[in-house]
């Protein structure tokens, strides 16, 4: 009997859109809330935001299973860094624990898009992205996921990032004020939200500063 | 030469041989699960058909079954896998059981624990060929939760596997609201069973309603819907249709 194809496949795309962006003191990152497979909604209210570490936030979108599973592991690994090291992990060591994760199933990927948003050792706002396969860059801002084609032109135009090949070495942080910045990412999901059928519902920010960790919500289209 | 060939155990998935262990395509499947939250707890219907492919094979299955103490799971999908995923959790239960403590599994660590057992499957490409859901209260905590055969998994206030997503959900998004009474808890359920009976071709009218709260569980007996069929648009649906018979 000739090998049998499989008829199903390990991978579903759940949908949503992830952004995030840095300030000098703080970090803004957010994601929608709306589950779907194909062309149904699965529920309108499934945070796709995890907190990592007492200054490490990640947005992931993609397989929801695959996401769930790496969310738990790299809670998992910041626990057992916590035993070992009597301390928090800081953002760029997540940021690169990240990548090695994902890197380590190179060859059976998990099927997650993601930005690490946080506060690094001096307190300036940074953020990480990533593809499935842990490539991974630090930036100013990023967005991933289903309206990250619609979201990351728009970005790229407010906050105007400077080449990455300029000398000296410029900072891609946006000297915008957090409440600008707040407002800036409800905008880019509002609009988002309009053309991706993927992206609504509900829109959950978290913004990490020298404070702490604060949430807020609001509401985006259901259509 | 080859002194020491490695050999895979007897069990491995690994292989040519292997490829006829996993599974490919469901036998006997159960078609959808509805459920909802309501104000005691939870309340869960589903049919009680088992069809092989187009036909109608068994028609006594019990697709809901009680887990430990405060849960409730429903089954769609490949009905030996819903018997094997009842072993799992009777272990699961049993040591549970066993560590006579006071405490016991919720809503919550069950479905925890079948998401985790529904992806490993997943990962070794073999999977467990279910849409479950899994409810129960705790301390007065509602749970209600899903579990897909890849791992995708949520909770809500009201779910359903197959095509109760497509048919039963936008009647649950409308019409469901907190605190729901018993009476219309299940008034509501049998209007998706209903639709669901009419337009899913493996339903057949032969469910229970299944209710958990504080006090434990209670599955009702089998009983059918009414359902109306004299519509005018449905007598001599081909009149006036050229070239139709």
């Amino acid at each position: 009997m000739p090998k049998q194809q499989a008829n199903w496949s390990p991978y579903d795309n759940n949908g949503g859109s992830c952004v995030a962006v840095a300030g000098a003191d703080y970090c803004v990152i957010a994601a929608d809330t709306r589950m779907s497979t194909g062309y149904n909604i699965l529920t309108r209210d499934y945070s796709k935001i995890c907190k990592l570490a007492d200054k490490c936030v990640m947005a992931s979108s993609g397989f929801q299973a695959d996401v769930k599973a790496l969310q738990k592991h790299l809670a998992a690994r910041h626990l057992i860094y916590q035993h070992q090291h009597n301390k928090q992990m800081s953002c760029p060591a997540m940021a690169q624990l990240l990548s090695n994760t994902l890197y380590y199933k190179r060859f059976f990927p998990y099927y997650s898009f993601n930005v690490l948003g946080g506060l690094d050792n001096e307190g300036k706002g940074c953020v990480f992205t990533y593809d499935a396969v842990g490539s991974y860059e630090k930036v100013g801002y990023s967005s991933q996921g289903s309206g990250s084609t619609l979201i990351m032109p728009f970005l790229d135009n407010q906050l105007k990032s400077p080449s990455p090949l300029l000398l000296p070495v410029q900072d891609a942080v946006t000297p915008l004020a957090e409440a600008e910045a707040v407002d800036l990412v409800k905008t880019v999901f509002a609009s988002a939200s309009e053309r991706d059928i993927y992206t609504g519902d509900k829109l959950e920010i978290v913004v990490i500063n020298a404070d702490g960790i604060g949430r807020e919500y609001m509401d985006l289209r259901k259509d | 030469m080859n002194f020491m060939a490695s050999k895979q155990p007897e069990n491995s998935l690994l292989g040519p041989e292997a490829d006829s262990q996993r599974t490919l395509y469901p036998n006997v499947t159960g078609t959808s699960v509805v459920a909802l939250k309501y104000k005691d707890g939870i309340l869960m219907a589903a049919d009680m058909g088992g069809s092989y492919g187009s036909t109608l094979r068994y028609k006594n299955v019990e697709r809901m079954k009680a887990i430990g103490k405060h849960s409730l799971l429903g089954a769609s999908g490949e009905i030996s896998d819903f018997q094997e995923i009842l072993r799992y959790l009777d272990d699961l239960i049993l040591y549970d059981n066993m560590w006579d403590d006071g405490n016991s599994l919720g809503p919550k660590e069950v479905h925890n624990y079948l998401t985790r057992l529904m992806y490993n499957r997943r990962n070794k490409f073999n999977p467990l060929w279910n849409s479950l859901v899994l409810g129960g209260i705790k301390n007065g905590e509602k749970y209600l939760g899903t579990v897909s055969m890849i791992g995708v998994n949520f909770e809500d206030d009201h779910v359903a596997t197959g095509f109760g997503n497509h048919l039963a959900r936008p009647i649950l998004r409308q019409e469901w609201h907190e605190n729901l009474s018993f009476e219309d808890g299940v008034r509501l359920l049998e209007k998706c069973m209903r639709v669901l009976l009419y337009r899913d071709r493996s339903a057949i009218n032969k469910l229970q309603i299944a209710k958990i709260t504080e006090e434990g569980m209670t599955i009702s007996q089998p009983y059918s819907l009414k359902t109306y069929w004299e519509f005018s648009a449905f007598e001599n649906p081909t009149q006036g249709a050229v070239g139709s018979w």
